[in-house]
């Protein structure tokens, strides 16, 4: 088992003929995702080719649903039409709609994630690199080649931390790897991921990785001391932060005093979370949990 | 990017919401002058972005175009908790019967818009909310949806105006949601909104944040940066393209990823303890990518900046593998040339590591030296830093 993303994931790529569209579909193919289709309005009808594997394009994501059955997009559009894709994603009703795109503004984001509300699409993102399910499916662009299946589930606001932490982790593995984005809005929450990981049996810990900006932390340590009895071991970036600075991420910001690393490392180990004070202390927490 | 009043003033009136008449000055020639036209008693304030100016002796009042000159030539150039008034607004004085507050904000937590409304303004708002939250009334605004005349009265009446200024706020509502979603606005805050004398309903002083990530769709948001205040060295990294802030240590920094260069900075500042404090010199986060020219372009920025005493290149070769990363280093280096002068901790791991490290190892650059661990590396830039 592994949350959200599975083998029988069928993946279509929002802006597939576009440089990074491309690279990556390329990419999620050669780790065994089953992409089946891309959409672009302008070039329905037509086809990609990567590497013997001939991808069509469809003209919209309801096409592309109707035609291959796909229940998983992910959309690497520009910002500027990031808004339209995802809403029109949602509308098509696919299950999921990963978003990696960087830079969308939040008035768009906000937008599509109360449009999203009562609708059947979890919205994973935006400005994240997607989810990896090793083995299995690879939906983003987490590099597959730096870990594999395992008993660790891993949540994290950023992406080369996920890429770290797999890395460091990888002779024992992970179920799931998410990515949810370093965004203000975003659609799926540390939250949501420690749920679907505490029920997912194939999941023995968890790792949680935050950084400054916003309560999401915080709010996750609360749900973990009522709801998550498996073992949780987190990691916070930005204790050196200065305030009222985003630190590249748009989301990364201590406003006055709220949103500190050492409040949100307070407040996971009030909730029996073991916080690494590097990403490798981090690792070595888990380590000693699941062994190996 | 928050904005200063004189902006936010600017930017509400453009939408059409009530302002009293005033300018902006940099000199008190030009105070004087603005308030020469409005001809009227009029209230001097320094544009500065930070709280608590009035205590500070940033507001002042004067009734004449002289004395309009010299309170603007006593605030000139005050300092305001570390900010340095470079302009003055000069805005008609009105006599205030009541204040009250009005805000619209992005609820991050409840990932939706937030209208904050109340009748006791003029205070700090963070003190009203945790002393008497009753009297602030919170409506969550769907995104979807926004603030028609029907919203604007929800609010209106959650935070109980009286029924003779009701329309006016009502109509100030909708005409600020037009700010605030036609903007791209994160925050639009007005404290007070006054009632003046007659009755009327006037936006007093106002703070608006702007979201950096809509620019594509403001051009006309770009005149609104303050370029004067900005580090030099954060300047000359914005022109390179590169996400890069300054901060006050002696450990350049250069990472791929905004979480992971987050997270270097906090292990240098760790590991500095033991150096008699050795802290991080900035943030530098060169993306995924990490071509040659970009790790050029981000060490060329780290390497002029004079508090820089060693420099810790921290890359996970993830899409981009360390081989890469590790010929762009060289690269880099050579591009730089006699430039490159201080000493570098390259910490690279992933993907292809060891043909990373065996490509730095053979051009064996003398500055350079390869730590196989995060932490390792760390240690030994602060180390390099503090001798």
């Amino acid at each position: 088992m592994s949350i959200f993303l599975t083998e029988n994931s069928k993946v279509i790529v929002q802006g597939i003929t576009g440089s990074e569209g491309r690279k990556h579909t390329a990419r999620m193919l050669a780790s065994g995702t089953a992409v089946v289709g891309g959409v672009n309005p302008s070039k329905a009808g037509q086809s990609v080719d990567f590497d013997g594997t001939t991808v069509p394009v469809f003209g919209s994501v309801a096409d592309a649903m109707k035609e291959t059955g796909a229940d998983v997009t992910v959309v690497f559009v520009p910002p500027k039409f990031a808004k339209d894709a995802v809403l029109e994603a949602v509308d098509a009703q696919i299950g999921m709609a990963v978003v990696i795109t960087e830079g969308i503004p939040v008035h768009d984001s906000t937008y599509f994630w109360a449009h999203a509300q009562g609708g059947s699409t979890r919205i994973i993102g935006p400005n994240c690199p997607g989810l990896i399910s090793p083995g299995r499916s690879n939906a983003g662009i987490i590099p597959a080649n730096i870990t594999q299946a395992g008993k660790i589930g891993l949540v994290s606001k950023s992406g080369t931390l996920t890429y770290q932490m797999m890395y460091e982790l990888r002779d024992i593995g992970f179920s799931t790897a998410v990515g949810i984005g370093g965004d203000p809005v975003i659609g799926t929450t540390h939250i949501d991921c420690l749920q679907a990981f505490q029920d997912d049996p194939e999941t023995e810990a968890i790792v949680m990785i935050g950084e400054i900006g916003g309560d999401a932390e915080e709010r996750a340590a609360d749900f973990i001391k009522a709801n998550v009895t498996k073992p949780v071991v987190g990691y916070v970036a930005g204790f050196t932060a200065p305030e009222g600075k985003t630190m590249g991420h748009a989301g990364a910001i201590v406003s006055g005093s709220a949103g500190t690393a050492a409040a949100k490392q307070e407040a996971l180990e009030a909730a029996g979370v073991k916080v690494g004070k590097t990403p490798s202390e981090a690792a070595r927490l888990m380590r000693e949990i699941v062994g190996g | 990017m928050d904005l200063f009043e004189y902006q936010a003033r600017d930017l509400l009136a453009s939408h059409g919401v009530p302002v009293l008449p005033g300018g902006v000055a940099e000199t008190p020639e030009e105070a004087e002058a603005i308030a020469r036209e409005i001809s009227a008693p009029v209230v001097v304030k320094a544009q500065v972005k930070v709280g608590g100016r009035g205590k500070a002796g940033g507001v002042k009042l004067a009734d004449d175009p002289e004395a309009a000159k010299a309170r603007a030539q006593d605030i000139l150039g005050l300092d305001i908790k570390g900010h340095i008034t470079h302009r003055v607004m000069v805005a008609q004085a009105s006599d205030i019967a009541e204040e009250y507050y009005f805000s619209y904000l992005l609820d991050r937590s409840n990932r939706t818009f937030l209208a904050m409304a109340s009748v006791e303004g003029g205070v700090e708002i963070e003190t009203l909310a945790v002393e008497r939250p009753e009297a602030l009334a919170r409506v969550p605004v769907d995104a979807s949806i926004g603030v028609d005349a029907q919203k604007a009265a929800e609010i209106v009446d959650a935070a109980g105006f009286p029924a003779e200024v009701r329309d006016q706020v009502i109509a100030i509502a909708v005409q600020l949601w037009d700010v605030f979603s036609k903007e791209d606005a994160t925050l639009v805050e007005i404290n007070p909104l006054a009632k003046a004398p007659d009755g009327t309903v006037l936006a007093l002083d106002a703070k608006v944040t702007l979201d950096e990530n809509a620019a594509f769709r403001h051009g006309e948001h770009d005149a609104l940066e303050d370029s004067a205040a900005a580090d030099p060295l954060e300047a000359a990294a914005k022109e390179k393209g590169l996400n890069y802030v300054k901060l006050d240590g002696q450990v350049g920094i250069i990472g791929n990823g905004a979480g992971l260069v987050m997270s270097t900075l906090d292990v240098v500042a760790y590991a500095g303890e033991e150096f008699g404090g050795v802290r991080p010199a900035n943030f530098l986060d060169i993306g995924g990518g990490a071509s040659a020219q970009v790790m050029a372009d981000g060490l060329g920025v780290i390497l002029s900046d004079p508090a820089v005493k060693s420099v810790f290149v921290n890359v996970f070769g993830g899409i981009t593998a360390c081989d890469a990363v590790a010929d762009g280093i060289v690269s880099a280096l050579g591009l730089l040339g006699d430039e490159a002068t201080k000493p570098l901790v390259v910490r690279l791991d992933g993907n292809n590591v060891e043909e990373g490290r065996r490509i730095l190892a053979e051009a064996a650059h003398p500055l350079v030296t390869v730590v196989d661990t995060m932490d390792g590396a760390a240690r030994r830039a602060a180390e390099l830093a503090a001798s």
